[in-house]
């Protein structure tokens, strides 16, 4: 495990660097700050932040977009928690690949969901032109990040762009759709049109910054609001900005003095194996990342492969669902009933998923496991309080879903560096598969050969290994980031306290098929 | 008599020998080893002396390190415990040597019992009978087998030297004699360097029951009567009690002369343990000898509880010259005692040793029962020693009284942080054929099954005490103060 971890953060640390050298020699000559100076230089000095998925497009793109060009994440400014999404621009001038935009707009979720006011520090080119057909005209693509601000102005979240580079073309609504906008003299340009696109369209030569410099837009145009001198200027004035905007932030009366697990957390790295077979009592995980190490377990004798009850994470109060073996009906009613007590008093969930799915067999069957798993699944899914989930082993099959996993909108998702995601093991796959081959060739009065069985077998097992891996997942935003297993109590913490920004609505369930 | 002794041992039973001194008004002096740094037979002695690190061959097995804390300490005495270097001659010689009294028999006493097949020869010179046997000089297999055959079938294979059930094999057939031979002798040779062998006749529903005597340097020897002790588990005693309910006031009487008598033959003084294997019960019952342990045992209490004597007092007494202080006349028995071994061992996953800190322990009181314990609350249980945390010991008029007691003792005994055998002994005690008495060595492998709890419970006080416990701690919120919200208290964590 502590190679993985290493592995991890040698990872994160090369997709930290951004554009290559001399990308990054050119945006310092513009007297720019590097897109991490800007965020650290926003954030109240000596307070956390909890970035979102470090190492999207990881592997992707030839691997011209670490990060996908934009860090995104929660910290603080002026006290409060905002959302802060900020382009790149040394990665190909900080334009939109595909998951730059799925990241762009799961942080943009994340702001949603927990009322939390957007700063964009925007640097970018707009699109990545090559790509238009993934990035342009869906439902889930660009146009969906000014539908946001939209949406989230109309909520009273509020919407603060920094301009300080280029926001081209439907970039440049970034700033336009925002409450409030700062740009930067000299660097920050806003227009719909490039000068190159000008000159094509009305034979007119125009330098950008008389196009859509920042005196153009503050003096004349108005679509800012504020004028930087430079970067740090821009950033002084963005905290100003949040220190005006009313907090919401409602932290519950419950809370207990944090406190910390009384049980070593390194030991989680003895505990939980890299191998996923090798078994261990999931509460020796939840002794290591709850306060004081004490879980008041709720059916601790009943449907023993599930383990539910409450403990304390820097003092606030958490149901915690975590995976002890396969599920099974009465797992799935036992989850079930402790999601309907979280819901009732208002209290978070935490599940810790490792799952190989739901037991298989005519026995079960014939015990109804298909509506027991679904009663499940639908208390997840109508789940009203804050959920968080980890992945810290397996994540196959209906399991995935009924420890809410990423389609059950849990306000985070993170993943163990040892983790696996996919819709069954691969040797299950790869077994079902040459099962259908034979069936279909006995049909036809032939049998299959152990040649053509490996030949079925061995690509799936190989496709089944790489698309399992939690970097496959990172890369493409199926969860919010690889977490080192000892940072997981403060990032749910974090995550958790962030959470109360926003009121917790009431809960209503559909039918429950019994 | 002495002013200052030097217990060399840890656990219980420095702490048992310690509080007798100070009844005495003896000085005591503790040795210790690195692991027991804090451990309760060090604070209660009157000066403790660090004699090496963890393992036992640097400490308490290390007499050169004894015998210089003696000398160090000024102590005149030196009492070994059990264990350790209890039955070791060559110390006790060492002791003598040095110019300090061993409080245990004399050198050549304990040589000669220490051999199984001396002593043997012993009991069967002094008339004392001894199981239908044979140690051919000759130890080829051939011989052996021979043996076997002529002590007829089942038998037991023994190693002469050593004990704890190291190397003991049934063989219920001559078919299965050669394996079992090689085995054993192998197993011999690993534990005791020696591999001679001896064949006795296996009693199918053996008791053990043994006979406590104490001898005087002036040639008395006087018994205190028996202990039953077929409890055990792989020849490890569980839970011991007097008077047996094999033993009646005539077989007593046989049994006692015979320990007397063995105890005579090998010129023995202090205290000592005559152990025999009965066959049946009651008046015709049959006994043999089995060895004799040349130390205090670590059932003693229930002697001491039903007799009201301090053996460990006699002991020194009879250590400093004195006559051993009873007539056989003066000492009866009263009543019944039951003790139980509470050991960090669980049952559950094949009795294997736990190891950590007693986060909560509470002994219980009440009256007739007496706990002997070497821990307390907050104390390390390390693997580096015996698993023995604590003795109960329950006294009652009847010997359901006795257990009666011992129950609901050890149902108020809360012990939390460490597994222990407390579940399986609770089991032991309620036990239908224990209840009755029809005991055999083979009691806890035949139950097994009724004994070991299926779950891991603790019990209903060590669940009240932490439920108490956590009420005590600071429950109420501490309100919403910002200061505590993870946004502020993590600092600049970059998760």
């Amino acid at each position: 495990m502590e190679r993985l971890v290493g592995d991890l953060k040698a990872r994160i640390e090369r997709a930290r660097q951004g554009g290559d050298e001399r990308s990054v020699k050119r945006h310092r000559e513009q007297g720019k700050l590097l897109v991490r100076e800007r965020v650290e230089r926003l954030l109240d000095p000596g307070s956390p932040f909890l970035e979102l998925s470090p190492l999207a497009a990881d592997g992707l793109y030839d691997g011209e977009a670490p990060g996908a060009g934009l860090v995104t994440g929660i910290g603080r400014v002026e006290g409060r928690e905002v959302l802060i999404v900020a382009n790149d621009a040394t990665v190909k001038g900080g334009t939109y690949y595909p998951v730059t935009v799925k990241k762009h707009l799961r942080a943009q979720q994340v702001a949603l969901e927990n009322r939390l006011p957007c700063l964009y520090l925007v640097d970018s080119g707009g699109a990545y032109l090559p790509l238009q057909a993934e990035v342009f005209p869906d439902r889930e693509h660009f146009g969906r990040i000014f539908f946001n601000q939209a949406r989230m102005s109309a909520e009273g979240i509020a919407q603060i762009a920094i301009v300080m580079g280029s926001c081209t073309a439907g970039g440049a609504y970034v700033p336009a759709m925002s409450d409030e906008t700062i740009i930067v003299s000299g660097t920050g340009t806003i227009f719909l049109g490039g000068p190159p696109l000008v000159k094509a369209a009305t034979g007119e030569d125009v330098t950008a910054e008389e196009l859509g410099g920042a005196d153009v837009h503050a003096r004349l145009s108005g679509v800012a609001d504020y004028l930087a001198n430079d970067d740090a200027h821009a950033l002084e004035l963005a905290r100003t900005i949040v220190s005006t905007l009313h907090g919401s932030k409602q932290l519950p009366g419950d809370r207990t003095p944090p406190a910390e697990p009384a049980h070593d957390p390194a030991d989680l790295y003895d505990i939980v194996s890299a191998d996923s077979r090798h078994p261990y009592d999931v509460r020796e995980v939840i002794a290591r990342l709850v306060d004081g190490s004490r879980f008041d377990e709720f059916k601790r004798l009943y449907a023993t492969t599930i383990v539910t009850g409450f403990a304390r994470l820097h003092g606030f109060l958490v149901g915690i669902v975590a995976n002890n073996g396969v599920l099974f009906s009465e797992s799935a009613l036992k989850v079930t009933h402790f999601i309907e007590l979280c819901n009732a008093r208002g209290v978070p969930l935490v599940f810790l998923q490792n799952i190989t799915g739901f037991m298989v067999g005519r026995q079960y069957e014939r015990g109804g496991i298909a509506k027991d798993g679904a009663k499940m699944v639908h208390a997840v899914a109508n789940s009203a309080v804050p959920k968080f989930t980890v992945v810290i082993g397996g994540s196959f099959g209906a399991g995935n879903y009924g420890m809410c996993g990423r389609a059950y909108d849990p306000r985070f998702l993170w993943m163990w560096p040892n983790a696996r995601i996919s819709v069954m093991g691969g040797e299950q796959a790869a077994s079902v598969l040459s099962t259908v081959k034979r069936d279909q060739l006995s049909r036809e009065g032939r049998a299959l050969s152990a040649d053509e069985e490996a030949q079925i077998r061995q690509p799936i097992l190989e496709k089944y290994e790489r698309e399992g891996s939690p970097y496959y997942s990172t890369a493409r935003l199926w969860d919010d980031g690889i977490i080192d297993p000892l940072h997981t109590r403060d990032a749910l913490a974090l995550g958790i306290s962030a959470a109360y920004n926003a009121p917790i609505p009431a809960v209503r369930y559909g039918i429950f098929r019994m | 008599m002495f002013t200052r002794i030097l217990v060399a041992n840890r656990g219980e039973i420095a702490v048992r020998i310690l509080r007798t001194c100070r009844v005495m008004g003896i000085e005591t002096v503790a040795v210790y080893s690195d692991a027991d740094a804090r451990a309760l037979h060090v604070t209660l002695a009157d000066r403790a002396v660090r004699i090496g690190g963890r393992a036992p061959v640097e400490s308490y097995l290390s007499q050169a390190a004894i015998l210089d804390a003696a000398r160090a300490s000024g102590a005149q005495a030196v009492h070994p415990g059990y264990g350790f270097l209890s039955e070791n001659d060559a110390f006790a010689a060492a002791c003598a040597q040095a110019g300090l009294v061993f409080i245990g028999p004399p050198p050549d006493a304990m040589a000669k019992l220490g051999s199984k097949t001396a002593a043997r020869r012993l009991a069967e010179a002094a008339g004392v009978p001894v199981v239908p046997g044979a140690v051919p000089g000759d130890q080829s297999d051939a011989a052996l087998i021979a043996a076997a055959q002529q002590v007829g079938f089942p038998v037991l294979l023994k190693p002469s030297e050593g004990g704890g059930g190291i190397g003991m094999k049934a063989v219920h057939a001559a078919a299965e004699l050669p394996a079992a031979i090689a085995q054993a002798r192998r197993e011999a040779e690993a534990a005791f360097g020696d591999g001679t062998l001896y064949v006795e006749r296996l009693v199918a529903r053996p008791r053990h029951v043994e006979f406590q005597v104490l001898g005087d340097r002036h040639g008395t020897v006087v018994h205190l009567f028996e202990r039953e002790c077929s409890i055990q588990r792989r020849h490890q005693k569980v839970l011991e009690e007097t008077p047996s309910t094999a033993v009646t006031p005539a077989l007593r009487a046989r049994m006692g002369a015979a320990a007397v008598a063995l105890a005579k033959a090998a010129g023995y003084a202090n205290a000592g343990t005559v152990e025999f294997l009965v066959d049946g019960h009651g008046d015709t019952a049959s006994f043999y000898f089995l060895e004799m342990n040349a130390r205090l045992q670590v059932e003693h209490p229930i002697t001491e509880a039903v007799t009201g004597v301090d053996l460990v007092r006699a002991q020194i007494e009879v250590a400093a010259g004195g006559p051993v202080p009873w007539t056989q006349e003066q000492l009866s028995q009263r009543g019944h005692a039951i003790e139980v071994r509470v050991c960090a061992e669980d049952p559950r996953q094949g009795f294997l040793p736990q190891a950590g800190v007693l986060a909560l322990y509470r002994e219980p009181s009440m009256p007739g029962v007496r706990i002997d314990s070497g821990v307390r609350e907050g104390s390390e249980v390390s693997v580096h020693y015996d698993s023995l945390l604590a003795k109960l010991v329950a006294w009652g008029e009847t010997r359901e009284a006795a257990r009666q007691r011992a129950r609901h003792a050890l149902a108020h005994y809360p012990i939390l942080g460490i597994r222990t055998n407390v579940p399986l002994l609770l089991r032991l005690l309620a036990h239908e054929r224990f209840v009755a008495g029809d005991l055999d060595t083979h009691f806890l492998q035949t139950e097994a099954a009724a004994l070991v709890p299926a779950e891991d419970t603790p019990s209903a006080d060590a669940r009240a005490v932490a439920a108490l416990v956590r009420r005590g701690e600071p429950a109420a919120p501490a309100a919403s103060d910002s200061a505590t919200d993870p946004w502020s208290s993590l600092g600049g964590r970059r998760v």
